[in-house]
């Protein structure tokens, strides 16, 4: 199978459910070119030593892989606003010395040390969101762990933390899911119904974006409760973050926030349940939980790669040379399974040692969030473990979402015998 | 010669794993960590750990930090345990001598330990003010163990009028920036161009110079204190600079480096001294005839041994992962025989917070002759800096931007050219490596001798000529 072969099978939609057959093929070089100007890194120490080369820019007005998407795009009906707004990137397609200026505003807020206690007090209220969750489901025998639990939870703690309006979930749920369907790096991409996808991704984008704008204006000069609200009212040496950017890193926050989220929770439920006697030994050690999520993540990395960075000189990896220019995907979910690194490595082990796998990223542009969401995946596993009495999976594997980046069930149902108090 | 039998050193390791003795001396860091590593290799024989600190084994960066700004009690810095050790403990009990040949250790209560292998881990102390009538008046600290830690934080609270600082090392600039944490005039005096210099260079010592004098330190350089004077009840209240200045101070740390605890291996007929203790990359140690031994090892601050990326240059690394990698590999080695040994090659790696800044570095930058700003804004003071020697990376520091050493890492471990390729975004400008401005190492450091004994081939032998008193 030639690179571009695998690459093309690992992307397409029926093989979402395991990819890892088309990356083990394609890590046969580590770093091989995948398609034109395109080059996909799939083993551990290659993609370690690109995360951390300065030479590596996640700028995505660099990359070849933006200048196709934008030169094959109509512009949408929304242009006209996104131009009155500017098009400010967030962080993670940004470069130093605005990425760093951009994460320390945003960490100010979020992190120690100016706030180390907001995501030790969000403990309480996303326990609660996790029991209260289940109590609804007691009296059936089926649940969808995604729509029903592993969804919920995540997007009502990140409203909270950036001050979104609850109330407005219905709203900006839709346009995420249409985003995400949008972008698809696929073979079926060229197709009329991925144009159609992609068209009405750009539009959800924009409809986003211009709904998060309205909202970070109408906290400038009102500060309030809530994340926003202080990035656009700082007073901090970097001073407050200007709308137009504020709006974009707001998106991404919102996004990125909760949507991996679902996914590890998902994929933690889905991982135990595909793996006879793992339940036991948590419900036994719990201990063992934050290492199960960890050897989750590995397997099953909620951000598969992120289409943003390309190389800004020859660099020369793994025995190959990436032309300056091309576009450069750290495959996370692929060198999380890399043999050389991680022994057996489809094998679901919450006791493997040394797991530093990629599942957060590495390198600059590191999960700002992780703290938050592992404290979310934890408390929603323990809930889960503790209540939800005999746990089956119906259908394996579950149904898919489109994305190649942000993967996960869109579905996952898993009958049980009852809900513990 | 008669050939063994493969099955019988895999029995010597067995039974050794079984029966028999290890004695680690200093329960610090490498200590601790060297012993948790045995009982995960498999040994199960007789672990002996014996410290002179009574305090059970803790870490020490905290100490100059979050201890001295009253964050965290001096005694709650105590080291997490890793395993059930199932050891033998003598804290509080100092190891005066070692006896090779009835293999034992000697101890100051007059106990003695007989040992199969022995690992040294005796670390450093601070190095004492060298007026011991001046370093006795009240007021003068040092700052190494829990216990002094303890007792500076203690006269730091109290308010003192002005503190003084000698040396601005590492732990130095890290009290001077605690003290302007607190609010504390502080005066830094060093002997030196600047702050960090010897570890970093004067090109970063300019920077360092620069973050504490915006923090309100009163920094002195070129100057050493001459003399300390007392009060009436024998407290500290003058210092007496070199450039003819007085200061009235009330507390005064001594922070002058550091002193390797070799005394107790006196005669022991080990080349051990005021280098610390030479090892082989195993971390075996060498006899004073540089002739590796079978039975003691070496780990920690105190260990010096061959590294390859140095020109197999002899370097002790007092960081704080060089303890804890040199205890696993010292551990792993005393219970395996060749070919299973290891070498512990580490690539230096340490940090320090001050001033509001985290500097980490990779590599040993004393031994490079030129330095390049690579990335960031040193205005900002958020940058990555390279340091090389004749054409090649071999170290590198960062300030506020710790998430580049990775990078930097990777190119020291690789020989890379220096300098470095430019960055693709975020150049901190001009890359041109400019000279790194490091002291001059034979400058200031009065080694002791080693003589070559004996005339005959077979009596040839090194010693070690007593220093002068």
């Amino acid at each position: 199978m030639t690179p571009e072969t695998a690459w093309a099978e690992a992307m397409r939609f029926e093989n979402r459910p395991d990819p890892y057959r088309f990356f083990d093929e394609l890590r046969k070089a580590p770093v091989a070119r995948v398609a034109d100007d395109v080059y996909a890194v799939t083993g551990y120490w290659e993609l370690l030593a690109l995360a951390h080369d300065p030479r590596v820019s996640s700028d995505i007005s660099r990359s070849p892989v933006a200048a196709k998407r934008a030169a094959a795009a109509k512009p949408p009906p929304e242009a006209e606003h996104m131009k009155a707004y500017g098009d400010q990137p967030s962080m993670i397609v940004s470069d130093p010395p605005d990425h760093d200026r951009a994460r320390r505003q945003a960490m100010r807020h979020f992190g120690p040390p100016h706030t180390p206690d907001l995501i030790p007090s969000m403990g309480p209220g996303i326990e609660q969101l996790c029991n209260d969750l289940l109590d609804k489901a007691t009296g059936q025998t089926r649940i969808d762990i995604v729509d029903e639990y592993a969804y919920p939870v995540p997007v009502t703690v990140i409203c909270k933390v950036l001050g979104v309006p609850r109330e407005d979930e219905a709203t900006f749920h839709r346009w995420i899911f249409d985003a995400m369907a949008g972008v698809d790096l696929g073979p079926e991409a060229a197709t009329d119904e991925g144009r159609a996808r992609a068209e009405k991704g750009r539009a959800s984008v924009a409809a986003l974006k211009q709904y998060l704008q309205g909202l970070v204006e109408s906290y400038a000069g009102k500060p309030g409760e809530g994340l926003l609200s202080k990035l656009v009212n700082d007073d901090s040496p970097d001073g407050p973050m200007e709308p137009q950017e504020a709006a974009s890193n707001a998106l991404l926050l919102l996004v990125a926030g909760h949507d991996s989220t679902v996914n590890t929770i998902s994929h933690c439920v889905l991982t135990l349940l595909r793996n006879p006697g793992s339940i036991e030994r948590l419900r036994s050690r719990p201990g063992l939980i934050p290492f199960a999520i960890e050897e989750v993540l590995r397997l099953e990395s909620a951000v598969q790669f992120f289409p943003s960075r390309s190389a800004t000189a020859d660099i020369e990896v793994g025995g190959t040379v990436i032309p300056k220019g091309s576009a450069v995907f750290l495959m996370y979910g692929a060198a999380n399974r890399d043999p050389r690194r991680f022994a057996d490595p489809s094998r679901f082990d919450p006791q493997r040692p040394d797991n530093e796998h990629f599942g957060w990223g590495s390198g600059i542009h590191t999960c700002f969030g992780g703290p938050l969401a592992r404290l979310e995946v934890n408390l929603a596993l323990e809930v889960f473990l503790r209540r939800v009495e005999n746990p089956r999976l119906v259908v394996d594997p579950p149904p898919y979402r489109r994305s190649q980046v942000f993967r996960g069930p869109q579905h996952l149902l898993v009958d049980y015998d009852r809900i513990r108090d | 010669m008669t050939t063994f039998a493969p099955g019988l050193v895999a029995d010597l390791v067995t039974e050794f794993k079984a029966k028999g003795r290890i004695v680690i001396v200093g329960a610090s860091l490498a200590g601790l960590r060297a012993a948790e590593a045995l009982r995960d290799e498999g040994f199960n024989g007789q672990l002996t750990i014996i410290g002179d600190e009574s305090q059970e084994p803790y870490d020490r960066p905290p100490l100059s930090k979050q201890v001295l700004k009253g964050w965290v009690p001096a005694d709650h810095t105590v080291l997490p345990r890793l395993r059930d050790l199932d050891a033998d403990w003598r804290l509080g009990v100092a190891a005066t001598g070692l006896d090779r040949v009835t293999k034992r250790v000697l101890l100051a209560n007059g106990d003695e330990v007989p040992y199969d292998r022995l690992l040294i881990a005796t670390g450093t102390r601070s190095r004492p003010w060298f007026n011991p009538k001046e370093g006795a008046l009240e007021g003068v600290f040092t700052l190494r163990t829990a216990d002094d830690a303890g007792r500076l934080q203690a006269a730091l609270a109290a308010k003192p009028g002005r503190v003084l600082i000698v040396g601005a090392g590492f732990i130095g600039s890290e009290m001077a920036s605690v003290c302007r944490e607190l609010g504390l005039p502080v005066t830094v005096a060093e002997r030196a161009e600047g702050p960090l210099v010897g570890a970093l260079g004067g090109v970063i010592g300019d920077i360092a110079a620069e973050m504490q004098r915006e923090h309100g330190v009163d920094l002195r350089t070129g100057v050493s204190v001459e003399a300390l004077e007392g009060d009436a009840e024998g407290h500290v209240r003058r210092a007496r600079l070199s450039d003819g200045t007085t200061l009235d101070v009330d507390v005064v740390v001594a922070s002058l480096g550091s002193i390797r605890n070799t005394e107790w291996l006196e005669g022991a007929g080990l080349a051990a001294g005021f280098w610390g203790v030479g090892c082989d990359a195993g971390c075996r140690a060498f006899d004073i005839n540089g002739v590796v031994t079978d039975t003691i090892y070496v780990a920690g601050d105190i260990a010096r041994a061959p590294h390859v990326l140095y020109n197999y240059q002899f370097l002790v690394l007092e960081h704080w992962d060089n303890a804890v990698f040199g205890g696993e590999v010292a551990a792993h080695n005393m219970v395996s025989l060749e070919p299973d040994r290891r070498p512990h090659l580490p690539l230096p790696a340490f940090w320090s917070g001050q001033f509001g800044v985290n500097i980490k570095g990779v590599g040993v930058a004393p031994f490079a002759d030129e330095i390049v700003i690579t990335q960031g804004s040193v205005k900002d003071r958020r940058f990555a800096a390279a340091y090389g020697r004749q054409g090649r990376t071999v170290a590198a520091v960062t300030f506020n931007h710790g998430k580049w050493l990775e990078y930097y890492g990777a190119l020291i471990e690789r020989s890379a050219p220096f300098p470095p390729p430019p960055p693709g975004y975020d150049q901190a400008g001009d890359m041109t490596p400019i000279p790194a401005r490091f002291p001059d190492p034979r400058a200031l450091t009065g080694l002791p001798d080693v003589v070559l004994t004996g005339h005959d081939p077979t009596d040839r032998g090194a010693a070690f000529r007593p220093k002068k008193r």
